[in-house]
């Protein structure tokens, strides 16, 4: 009963509880916030994904954390803080040289983890530093969706709509240097600026995605949408809106569950994340096996 | 090539004498040479290819064929001589030029459609996103539509050209990328072996298929090989690149016992079938010398 108290109440009645997750207007933000979140991580991820530059998200994510903490730490928004260690860890790995469409023998995946270590170390230290409030210390790395502010949503708002526009100029060329980099160089496409060009984007988008999910389970939303779509489709507009759909389903469920739970909204946003992956790698594995059937089936 | 040879006719000229009316060349080099760290890698190179011929670069691996191709497409700068490509300097062709790298190949875990890749040939360095049902509005995406249907059933891959193209064999893969590079209507393809790392029916098929381009697109063809048996009956002129400089000329000319021995500094024997067809015995077969390719030591 004591818990049945303590936690919002979830009814058979979906209207009811729809109009009670949305009577809070801190939940209102959250959602807000969440969709926000979702459609850009969707987008930069999908290049990710496709660039197999899942790493160097992960860190511009983790690097995140103690660009939050640091700024916590020194009193200044939490948010400036994400944007600017996360942009600062996407130029450092820029200056990186990576060879090709990420074949061959680089130094990159080194220089990565070495940044990502290091970043994660002092953000501990400026957890220290600060006191150790160990709220904060969850909310950082596991994220938490009460208290997003007006403020922040418009930030996140108006940062996202900046990283749209600029992925929608660039798709097209990013999308050849990508899948064919050889050719692409050769037809006059800017590599190496649309590399960087991307890793700055990617930036900006972990470090908005770090403010719902916390700094380590970004990847729930910048990796598990896009590799379940691309799993289920090789068409590329196909797969990208698919990724978008599964980004905003995963994280409207998310949130919704950890209102209604006394857990955390990383968990049930990644749980909803894994579930999407492997319900779309089954779903390949049986449409493969049905289709080498029907390729080898009795004449 | 039954017109009478003229005796002046050098053997510099892939083709053609005086007694023909005046052609245009799409590439010619006039007493080229290149010199890339230091060492000269050939110099003295005289070359003229007719519009609409099917022209070879042969030679051992390691002499300069690749570089051949790169000074035509203005990519490695000559030190002495000149480049004339479609009357003009070398890299200024741009559109005009298709060009096939050597030996690409596409990740096996790569979640795009072969046509995808052919269709970045024709736009992929267009800025902004393809728009879903463009082609309904724009006439310019309705032709491009055309174009790519076109290729496509030009080389044969309609059957596969749906499939993730990391899941279709290399003869196919090699298709598609042959698709790619004359997706824009090229005046002159540029084809860096095109058959290596092909087995022997596929060699052939793809040779027949890249001849076949030549004749009924009226495509000028320059492709590098390492083995001449496979496109020797297609060819219309051979370039030899060895011991820091070329010897071209029509294939009955260049493609004899003595030329080759002395070119390769190795006995090698031409030998006449029974239908005519002229087979190379001798020459340093392509398998034996793959593997001098990866080390990345000056060859």
């Amino acid at each position: 009963m004591t818990a049945a108290q303590s936690a919002p109440g979830l009814s058979w009645n979906v209207s009811a509880d729809l109009s009670q997750l949305f009577s809070y207007h801190f939940m209102v933000n959250a959602f807000a916030a969440g969709t926000i979140v979702a459609i850009v991580a969707g987008a930069v991820g999908w290049f990710m994904v496709l660039r197999r530059q899942s790493f160097a998200g992960h860190t511009l994510a983790v690097v995140s954390f103690p660009g939050a903490a640091g700024a916590i730490w020194l009193g200044i928004s939490a948010t400036a803080g994400y944007f600017a260690a996360s942009i600062a860890a996407a130029v450092v790995i820029a200056m990186v040289p990576r060879s090709g469409a990420g074949r061959g023998y680089s130094q990159e995946s080194a220089v990565i983890g070495t940044v990502q270590v290091f970043a994660l170390a002092c953000g501990v230290l400026f957890v220290s530093l600060y006191g150790g409030f160990l709220d904060s210390l969850t909310g950082l790395l596991f994220g938490t969706f009460l208290g997003i502010s007006n403020s922040q949503v418009l930030i996140l708002g108006v940062v996202g709509a900046g990283v749209l526009v600029a992925l929608a100029v660039i798709a097209r060329p990013l999308f050849f240097a990508t899948v064919d980099a050889d050719i692409a160089v050769a037809r006059g496409v800017p590599t190496k600026l649309l590399s960087v060009l991307f890793l700055l984007l990617l930036g900006c988008t972990a470090a908005e995605v770090s403010q719902i999910t916390g700094a380590l389970l970004v990847f729930a939303l910048l990796v598990m949408p896009p590799a379940a779509a691309q799993q289920l489709s090789a068409r590329p507009g196909t797969s990208f809106l698919v990724t978008i759909v599964f980004g905003l389903l995963v994280t409207w469920l998310g949130l919704g569950a950890a209102y209604f739970s006394v857990y955390p909204v990383g968990f049930f946003v990644t749980t909803f994340g894994f579930i999407a992956y492997v319900a779309a790698s089954a779903w390949r594995a049986i449409s493969k096996r049905r289709d080498s059937r029907l390729a080898l089936g009795p004449a | 090539m039954t017109a009478p040879e003229p005796p002046e006719a050098s053997p510099d000229t892939a083709s053609g004498g005086p007694l023909e009316a005046p052609a245009d060349y799409p590439l010619r080099f006039e007493g080229a040479a290149v010199v890339l760290g230091g060492r000269t890698i050939w110099s003295g190179v005289n070359l003229d290819v007719r519009a609409g011929e099917f022209v070879a670069v042969l030679g051992p691996n390691g002499v300069g064929k690749s570089t051949l191709v790169k000074a035509a497409l203005g990519v490695v700068p000559l030190s002495a001589g000149r480049v004339e490509v479609l009357g003009g300097e070398p890299g200024a062709a741009g559109r005009a030029i298709g060009y096939l790298p050597q030996r690409r190949s596409f990740d096996g875990g790569l979640r795009i459609r072969g046509i995808d890749v052919v269709r970045l040939g024709l736009d992929g360095d267009r800025w902004g996103v393809p728009l879903p049902g463009a082609s309904k509005f724009f006439s310019r995406r309705r032709h491009d539509d055309e174009r790519l249907d076109e290729v496509i059933e030009l080389v044969g891959a309609r059957s596969y050209c749906e499939r993730p193209i990391g899941q279709v064999s290399g003869g196919e893969q090699q298709r598609l990328l042959i698709a790619q590079a004359l997706v824009r209507r090229p005046k002159l393809l540029l084809l860096d072996e095109p058959l290596d790392s092909l087995d022997l029916p596929n060699q052939s098929s793809v040779a027949a298929l890249i001849s076949r381009i030549c004749r009924e697109e009226g495509v000028t063809v320059v492709m590098v090989a390492h083995d001449v048996n496979p496109i020797l009956t297609y060819l219309d002129g051979v370039v030899y690149v060895a011991k820091g400089g070329a010897v071209s000329g029509r294939p009955t000319e260049v493609i004899t016992s003595t030329t080759l021995s002395r070119l390769y500094d190795t006995p090698i024997e031409v030998l006449t079938t029974s239908d005519g067809r002229l087979v190379v015995v001798g020459q340093p077969e392509a398998p034996a010398h793959h593997s001098d390719r990866h080390t990345g030591l000056p060859r």
